[in-house]
């Protein structure tokens, strides 16, 4: 009995005196405390389950992500190597012509970072800004170990007459601070001109606004394609009796379970001008040998590929969903009259709804961010955007346009999450 | 009896101190990899004991770049493209090496008269030439109407059929303005103008809508087999593979060759410097690289091991022909321009992919 007393859940005490007392525990303690307390502590201890797996997606995921986000609009590339020239920028205005003061600051820099060999991560940083700086600021960096005698001006001007060029002295302004929004201005084809005004770069230099449309149109063909594709597929699984649909649900895994290398190639194999369709298209008479059709290294192999990769996610949530519909609705409908028609696009097809946003959520977001099957079957006209966020993390090496690009892939995702949920509602979401 | 116990003992310690050390090592992957670890790797743990861990990466630069900014150097040597050992050795990230203390070579010429032009940079050693090529389908030509020249691969007329090109402006335009005539020691100085840019894309506009862009290094070679294309640029070190090793009726033009070097580089911070180190002066000596020609068809960077090279490991290719360095592939070849490309390869990517995407 002592026992049941120490525990606070035991028991409720209905001994209480009279009517409209708080309630209280058998020993006596208000019964809201109790229970606050209580939950407390199942709150701490759930938390403490979770903690591993938060600590594990700070660690993998949060971290990570964010470092890479900063240098979207964080580089101290010049900054930080630059220290004298970066204060003398800080104390003058835009517009200032640099005075023997900053061109004895810019030596003095110049001169401490070819001796640190920080001189290339200086000149990388201006000639992203401006091309052709880099090789300006190293071969300066080389003919400068010996140092440079005042004026400086002239010094300078001596090794290379770049040093004049007034673009120069401007694209250093701008890079003096390490935060910039050069590199989102240069992911959506805008750039600076020599008074810091923004303008669109050259016509034959623009290429990311138009393949971030490319990238959002093709993944919303793909959706629909997967859609048309993928309704009949799950209604058919849903509806064939129990053994049937199994095996035609492992023709849908298989694939799924199968590598994207593999299925991706498997698709060069059949498409190819000297391929299998083109083949028996020949072999047929249907076409000339001379009139092979191109389907694969263009956007027309990028969109087949694509849709055949992403089927499944499409096919399975709408699958899952369709399942759990009573076939009763759809015969009542009918039998109050309705054509088959207006019983599927009135009562059938809306109780479908929650797969299909799911699956159109999945596959739109995954194919926004595909990468490796476009590289490969893409050819020049199927790329996306994904390709030339890999380009400047692998070939370029330039990580701050990398990660301009990937934020603003990032950010339109997140409109259109958003988007979603204010028309059709996030918790309408059936993922199975 | 004691002998032998003292013996054992002592061969113990110095195979649990040889255990101990090891190097690793980040390359390119595939045969080339497998060349590397024949040639250099091998003899290296046999001579020293220390063992040889190779990595294999797309671009040995990247996870370079990457340990160096994570401040988490994991590996000790890697094989980098020039541009890159440039970059990176500007950038502060690699160490120095002391040209002296490179091998001489077998005659004595030190090594820094040894090394082909180019190939000893302030932090990097050339390990291979290597080049990209012109290669086609013997059997999609009638005989007596072969393609000899860059200016061959741009006429669709006189050689019909698809072509290869890789997706970068680096080893396309170049080729464009060799066709065009541009001799291979201008191309950089016309390609350094708005008229000469202009040049290239217009001679690249004459084939635009019949090249089948490829990414990766084994893609050509595929693409040439699978008749996608009769002609495509490769590199001469996978197309060997696929002529000698396959026996595929490919046959290469070395007009128009663009060279470029693999270099050995060290990074700050290495987690075993000195083997690090021992490690890259053992794999560029005479004897190693001339060793490397045995599996692979790319050049040494040493003049001294030209004359070392033997035959093919099938023993009986003949490798001097099929080198990049070989003087018929040196006619008209263009060399790899580091600086060049490290000012305006931002420029000319961005105008290049742009270009690609406007149909």
């Amino acid at each position: 009995m002592a026992n049941v007393a120490l525990d606070p859940h035991a028991a409720i005490a209905t001994t209480a005196s009279g009517v409209g007392a708080a309630l209280t525990t058998a020993d006596g303690k208000p019964l809201a405390r109790a229970l606050a307390r209580s939950q407390r502590r199942a709150r701490r201890r759930a938390f403490f389950l979770v903690l591993p797996l938060l600590a594990f997606i700070l660690i993998t995921f949060v971290i990570p992500i964010g470092q890479m986000l900063q240098r979207s609009f964080y580089n101290d590339g010049f900054s930080r190597n630059m220290p004298e020239v970066s204060a003398w920028f800080a104390s003058t205005e835009r517009g200032t012509d640099p005075d023997e003061a900053a061109w004895a600051a810019l030596a003095a820099d110049l001169t401490a970072a070819a001796e640190a060999r920080t001189i290339g991560m200086v000149g990388t940083r201006i000639n992203y800004d401006l091309s052709g700086a880099r090789s300006l600021f190293t071969s300066t960096g080389r003919s400068l170990r010996g140092g440079l005698e005042p004026p400086y001006r002239e010094a300078l001007l001596e090794i290379n007459e770049g040093w004049d060029n007034p673009m120069l002295w401007s694209v250093m302004r701008e890079a003096s601070r390490p935060y910039t929004a050069n590199f989102y201005l240069a992911a959506v084809d805008r750039t600076r001109d020599e008074d810091g005004r923004i303008q669109q770069v050259d016509e034959r230099q623009q290429v990311y606004v138009m393949l971030f449309m490319r990238t959002f149109w093709l993944s919303l063909l793909i959706t629909g394609l997967t859609f048309l594709l993928g309704f009949p597929i799950a209604h058919l699984l849903a509806t064939l009796p129990m053994r049937k649909s199994n095996l035609l649900m492992i023709l849908v895994l298989l694939p799924f379970w199968t590598s994207l290398l593999v299925r991706t190639t498997s698709w060069m194999v059949l498409l190819q001008q000297q391929g299998v369709v083109n083949d028996v298209l020949v072999w047929l008479g249907v076409i000339g040998n001379d009139q092979r059709l191109q389907m694969i290294y263009n956007q027309t192999g990028t969109i087949i590929a694509m849709t055949h990769i992403l089927l499944p996610f499409m096919v399975l949530p709408l699958y899952s969903v369709m399942r759990t519909i009573n076939p009763s609705y759809v015969r009542a409908a009918r039998s109050l009259g309705a054509t088959s028609w207006t019983a599927f696009r009135r009562i059938y097809f809306p109780q479908t709804l929650p797969g299909l946003g799911a699956g159109a959520l999945l596959v739109f977001i995954l194919a926004v961010g595909y990468y490796i099957t476009p590289a490969l079957v893409g050819g020049s006209s199927g790329q996306l955007i994904s390709n030339m966020i890999a380009m400047h993390m692998t070939s370029t090496l330039n990580w701050s346009m990398a990660a301009a690009l990937a934020a603003l892939l990032l950010a339109s995702v997140l409109v259109l999450y958003w988007l979603y949920d204010r028309l059709v509602g996030i918790d309408n979401l059936k993922l199975g | 009896m004691k002998t032998t116990l003292i013996l054992s003992t002592a061969l113990t310690g110095m195979a649990f101190a040889a255990s101990a050390q090891e190097v690793n090592v980040v390359s390119w992957g595939g045969a080339y990899e497998m060349s590397q670890v024949e040639a250099y790797n091998k003899p290296f743990t046999a001579e020293t004991g220390i063992r040889v861990n190779m990595i294999a990466a797309d671009n040995p630069a990247t996870p370079l770049k990457a340990q160096v900014e994570a401040g988490n150097v994991t590996a000790d040597v890697f094989d980098v493209e020039v541009s890159d050992a440039i970059r990176l050795c500007d950038e502060g990230a690699l160490v120095e090496i002391d040209h002296a203390s490179l091998p001489a070579a077998p005659d004595g010429t030190p090594a820094v008269d040894d090394f082909v032009e180019g190939a000893l940079l302030d932090c990097a050693v050339a390990n291979i030439v290597w080049g990209t090529v012109i290669s086609f389908d013997t059997t999609k030509f009638p005989e007596g109407a072969q393609p000899q020249t860059a200016a061959d691969f741009f006429d669709t007329e006189a050689f019909p059929g698809k072509r290869g090109l890789p997706r970068n402006p680096k080893r396309t335009l170049y080729l464009a303005l060799i066709a065009d005539g541009v001799p291979a020691a201008e191309i950089y100085d016309v390609l350094g103008t708005d008229e000469g840019v202009e040049r290239a894309f217009a001679k690249l506009d004459t084939i635009k809508s019949d090249v089948v862009w490829w990414e990766a290094g084994a893609q050509p070679v595929q693409l040439l087999a699978d008749g996608e294309v009769t002609m495509t640029t490769v590199y001469n070190g996978r197309i060997f593979d696929a002529m000698v090793a396959e026996n595929k009726p490919f046959e290469v033009i070395w007009d128009g060759q663009y060279m470029d070097m693999d270099m050995f580089v060290i990074p700050k911070d290495a987690p075993n410097m000195d083997a690090a180190l021992q490690y890259l002066k053992f794999a560029t000596d005479t004897q190693r690289l001339a060793d490397q020609a045995k599996y692979i068809a790319y050049g040494p960077a040493r003049r001294s091991s030209a004359a070392l090279v033997g035959l093919y490991q099938d023993g009986v290719t003949e490798m001097a022909p099929h080198m990049p360095t070989s003087p018929e592939a040196l006619e008209n070849a263009v060399m790899d321009n580091p600086e060049f490309w490290a000012d305006h390869d931002t420029e000319l990517t961005e105008r290049f992919n742009a270009w690609l995407a406007s149909s």
